[in-house]
């Protein structure tokens, strides 16, 4: 049986893009043609501005070569112009007659240059930016002249002009408003904007609207409105561009500005789809790289038959190319009623920010002159951060708020090669730079899957962003505002858990052929994710899936580097008696146990024990009344207490029996990430607990509650949530607070990081506000923890999963049968 | 000539895990998919050495427990664009009982 035809028109960014996450979902799945009207494959367009200011070649910008379609089995037709389709034969049809059937077809026509509609735009020396033959043009005009004419004062049109200026003409920006890049920037940035390009040599001529253009063969002169004329032997038209939707109206596809798709970016006729800046969706058109990629993925997975994901709109921000101008622009930049809006200004530094707010949340940004922050402010916009918090510091960057991780150090771009960016993985600068250029990385994502860099504890993101822009030079692919929970699916974490409370599957199996799962068992990011949700959701009647459980929860002890394990017995609240130290020292001794180690959290650790010892160590332990500490789970791992008033001069309250209290009651809870705990006694807070997950410190009055603190690599203090008087509202409160952080953080999102996306205000609500919801948080909590709370370590000393602990043997060949 | 080894009766390695044969060598990891098909690898991650027995099943790959490289169990090729190959073995699946083609260097005396 032949394959199924698909047909590409237009041999550009989105369409082969398309192609390209096609042939990842989908190989072979469809015998693939290719028409480009160029005489190129496939190149970057965004970067046509470095290569016309003579910051990178040609050959620089090439993004698929000839090799990769004859690799792909691709049929390209370079050169070729698509001049009619017959949609009842289903074929198409070039202007020299080549003729090709489809089942599918797939339109990324792009856009043309908008020519303004005025005499002398047919004269030679007019030209637009759009292609690789415009580029040429201009570098040849460049060689021969001296005036440069850009029509256009907006960010491609600015590009142009600062391109043609390094190629040593002498460039004049003609714009038809009073203020440059208005659907980016507003007045103010504009201003510094439009003075820091006079300087570097650019004149401008706002409020100015052109005539007529001058000349007998080649272009002499512009003529305004005003009667006003300047010289000109280039003239560059950047005025906008409007999609390319010749083709598609004469063969009779509904067409407005762009061609109309749908959510599944299919036209009218279902046979034919379009994405990229040819389309209209929702009633917006695209020019920008970032959502041409989400749709090229979109329409990918349809066109692979998966028939599940959306494409919803995209959130842009974009970036000057221009070299020496850091400026950045995203969402609703001009704010107005309705919109706060937060200002920095230093003028003699060149630095100008703003950003647009809107009930606590970031609308909007612009900053000129200092970009470092671009990523973060957009990826809080994205996200819909409670920013209250930290509004006081936002302006002042991200290394202001305690959250800087290595972000802080400098300009992504002023960092040496060596530098290390992402201290998690060890990756340097040089290393991210090499692989995007090698790799032709786009995306976020794929330096993560490359490289590695920030793809553990994220907090070099920013940074990693930063070199994506500094390096592409480009408004590069931002990853999208959606993120699926893995790429088994399309979904989010939230979309996930909505499923699990609603639906009622109550399997992983099941909530994956509900959810439609592209995968036919998930992968280990999703199944953990999954058993923890249903877990969560279902307390005592999900039966746990042992083999979606990261092996320290499926096996209950920590693996070590060497394969081995470590045993960490709880101790509660950090006390204990010679008796248990004895049982411990004894266990060590017996099996040998190379190292023991007291831990951060008041514990003793036993370090290197092979797994098929395990079972006999905790029966050992399990005699002395020593249960599992849960040292390896995403769990309540201690509660650190500091000795309070029974021994303290200073101390104030019992933190020892309070700690105790709350690690008996919380012990065994399964969480999305861990969960640490400490008591403090004095307000000394020698246990530590503004650095804690829940935090308690006693003041003479009661105890004050923290929470959402954590150590490691982004050290957060806690933010102070209440003031209670009694051991059982501290008990009560902490029960409410850790369930509604189970049912509603993301699986492995530490509570700082919950916290920090949801905004204090909110878990202020739900805890401290709402005595009815904070007693249903707890009633939940004590109902899981009834059938949460059996001793692991018993079950394995008696037996249970067996096969987790004894190796296989090798039977007798029984038979002699051999292969070859 | 590779003779065939047995070691197990398919149910006892758990669907979507793993269990270890210990060899002179050292440890082999034979892996068995939710759709029943069994494969073996040496039991040393490319990246680290880390023992892959141990890790997630998923499809016909496995996760390796130390720094989630992924592992094909079919050809024991890292998955992109991770770079590296773990040793495997043939397997056969007879009347229930799992066999695994060893060399004899590897079965010891």
């Amino acid at each position: 049986m032949s394959k199924p035809k698909l047909v590409l028109v237009g041999n550009g960014m989105a369409g082969v893009r398309t192609l390209e996450e096609l042939l990842k979902l989908a190989p072979g799945k469809y015998d693939i043609t290719v028409f480009g009207a160029e005489p190129h494959p496939n190149y970057n367009r965004i970067l046509l501005s470095p290569v016309l200011a003579g910051e990178k070649k040609l050959d620089d910008i090439i993004l698929n070569d000839e090799d990769w379609y004859a690799g792909h089995g691709i049929t390209l037709h370079k050169g070729k112009t698509v001049v009619a389709i017959d949609r009842g034969r289903r074929r198409v049809r070039t202007e020299d007659g080549t003729v090709a059937g489809y089942d599918r077809l797939l339109l990324a026509t792009g856009s043309m240059p908008f020519i303004l509609p005025v005499p002398g735009r047919d004269l030679e020396g007019v030209v637009g930016f759009r292609d690789i033959r415009d580029v040429e043009r201009m570098l040849e005009a460049s060689e021969k002249h001296r005036h440069a004419v850009v029509i256009g004062g907006g960010l491609l049109g600015l590009e142009a002009a600062n391109g043609l200026k390094k190629r040593g003409m002498n460039v004049t920006v003609v714009h038809l408003l009073d203020t440059l890049m208005e659907r980016q920037l507003d007045k103010p940035a504009a201003a510094l904007l439009q003075r820091a390009l006079e300087n570097s040599g650019l004149s401008f001529k706002l409020e100015a609207q052109t005539e007529a253009l001058l000349g007998e063969g080649r272009v002499r002169a512009v003529r305004f409105k005003d009667g006003s004329e300047i010289p000109a032997d280039l003239v560059v038209m950047a005025v906008g561009i409007r999609p390319n939707i010749e083709l598609a109206k004469a063969a009779g596809i509904h067409c407005e500005r762009g061609i109309l798709v749908s959510d599944t970016m299919q036209t009218f006729d279902p046979q034919v789809y379009a994405v990229g800046e040819c389309v209209q969706h929702r009633g917006e058109l695209f020019g920008l790289v970032a959502p041409l990629f989400e749709q090229a993925k979109v329409c990918a997975n349809h066109l692979a038959e998966f028939g599940i994901a959306r494409y919803r709109g995209s959130v842009t921000s974009t970036k000057l190319k221009v070299t020496g101008i850091d400026l950045f622009s995203a969402g609703e930049y001009q704010g107005g009623p309705g919109f706060e809006e937060l200002l920095f200004q230093d003028p003699s530094r060149g630095v100008y920010k703003k950003l647009v707010v809107r009930d606590n949340k970031v609308a909007g940004a612009v900053l000129y002159g200092d970009t470092v922050d671009g990523a973060w402010y957009f990826q809080m916009m994205r996200d819909g951060t409670d920013i209250s918090a930290f509004r006081e510091h936002i302006l002042f960057g991200q290394a202001h708020v305690g959250d800087s991780g290595h972000g802080a150090e400098s300009h992504a771009a002023r960092l040496a090669e060596d530098a290390e960016v992402c201290g998690c993985n060890g990756v340097c600068k040089k290393t991210i730079v090499d692989a995007i250029i090698q790799k032709k990385l786009f995306t976020l994502d794929e330096v993560r899957a490359h490289t590695k860099a920030s793809a553990s504890c994220g907090s070099c993101t920013g940074l990693v962003e930063q070199l994506l822009q500094s390096t592409l030079g480009s408004d590069y692919s931002v990853s999208p505002a959606k993120k699926p929970l893995c790429r088994c699916t399309d979904l989010t974490h939230e979309e996930v858990r909505e499923a699990v409370r609603t639906h009622g599957p109550k399997t992983i199996p099941q909530l994956m052929g509900a959810l439609g799962w592209r995968t036919p068992d998930g992968c280990h990011t999703c199944r953990p994710a999954l058993n923890y949700y249903l877990l969560c959701q279902w307390p005592g009647e999900y039966r746990d899936d042992p083999q979606s459980r990261f092996i320290n929860e499926r096996v209950h002890a920590n693996i070590q580097k060497d394969g081995t394990y470590s045993v960490v017995p709880r101790i509660w609240g950090g006390v204990t008696n010679p008796r248990e130290l004895r049982a411990i020292a004894d266990v060590a001794e017996k099996f040998r146990v190379p190292c023991v180690k007291i831990t951060g959290g008041q514990r003793i650790d036993l370090l290197g024990v092979p797994k098929a010892r395990l079972p006999a160590i905790w029966a050992e332990l399990g005699k002395h009344g020593l249960v599992s500490g849960h040292a390896y789970g995403k769990s309540l791992r201690t509660v650190k207490t500091c000795v309070g008033k029974e021994w303290c001069r200073f101390g104030t309250q019992d933190s020892t029996t309070l700690g105790i209290e709350l690690e008996k009651m919380t012990w065994g809870s399964w969480t999305p990430a861990k969960v640490k705990m400490a008591v403090s006694g004095c307000p000394r807070n020698c246990a530590e607990a503004t650095i804690k997950d829940f935090g308690v410190v006693a003041v003479d009055s009661g105890w004050e509650l923290h929470v959402g603190g954590n150590g490691g690599v982004k050290v957060r203090a806690t933010d102070f949530l209440c003031k209670v008087q009694t051991d059982e509202e501290v008990m009560e409160y902490a029960a409410a607070y850790l369930q509604l952080y189970r049912e509603e953080a993301r699986y492995l999102e530490r509570t700082a990081h919950w916290i920090e996306r949801v905004g204090l205000p909110y878990v202020h609500s739900r805890i401290v506000d709402d005595a009815e919801g904070r007693e249903a948080l707890r009633a939940r909590f004590l109902e899981s923890q009834r059938k949460a709370q059996i001793d692991p370590w018993a079950e394995r000393a008696q037996g249970a999963e067996r096969h987790e602990f004894e190796p296989l043997t090798l039977r007798e060949r029984n038979n002699h049968a051999c292969i070859a | 000539m590779t003779p065939w080894t047995p070691i197990a009766r398919l149910e006892e390695i758990p669907r979507q895990g793993a269990r270890v044969v210990a060899t002179p060598e050292g440890a082999i990891a034979v892996f068995r998919t939710l759709d029943d098909r069994v494969f073996a690898l040496l039991d040393r991650c490319p990246h680290k050495g880390g023992p892959l027995s141990q890790g997630i099943v998923h499809g016909a790959r496995v996760a390796c427990p130390l720094h989630n490289w992924v592992i094909e169990l079919d050809s024991g090729q890292a998955v992109a664009p991770d770079e590296g190959c773990v040793r495997r073995f043939e397997t056969r699946l007879e009347n229930g009982m799992v066999a695994i083609a060893l060399p004899d260097s590897l079965v010891g005396p």
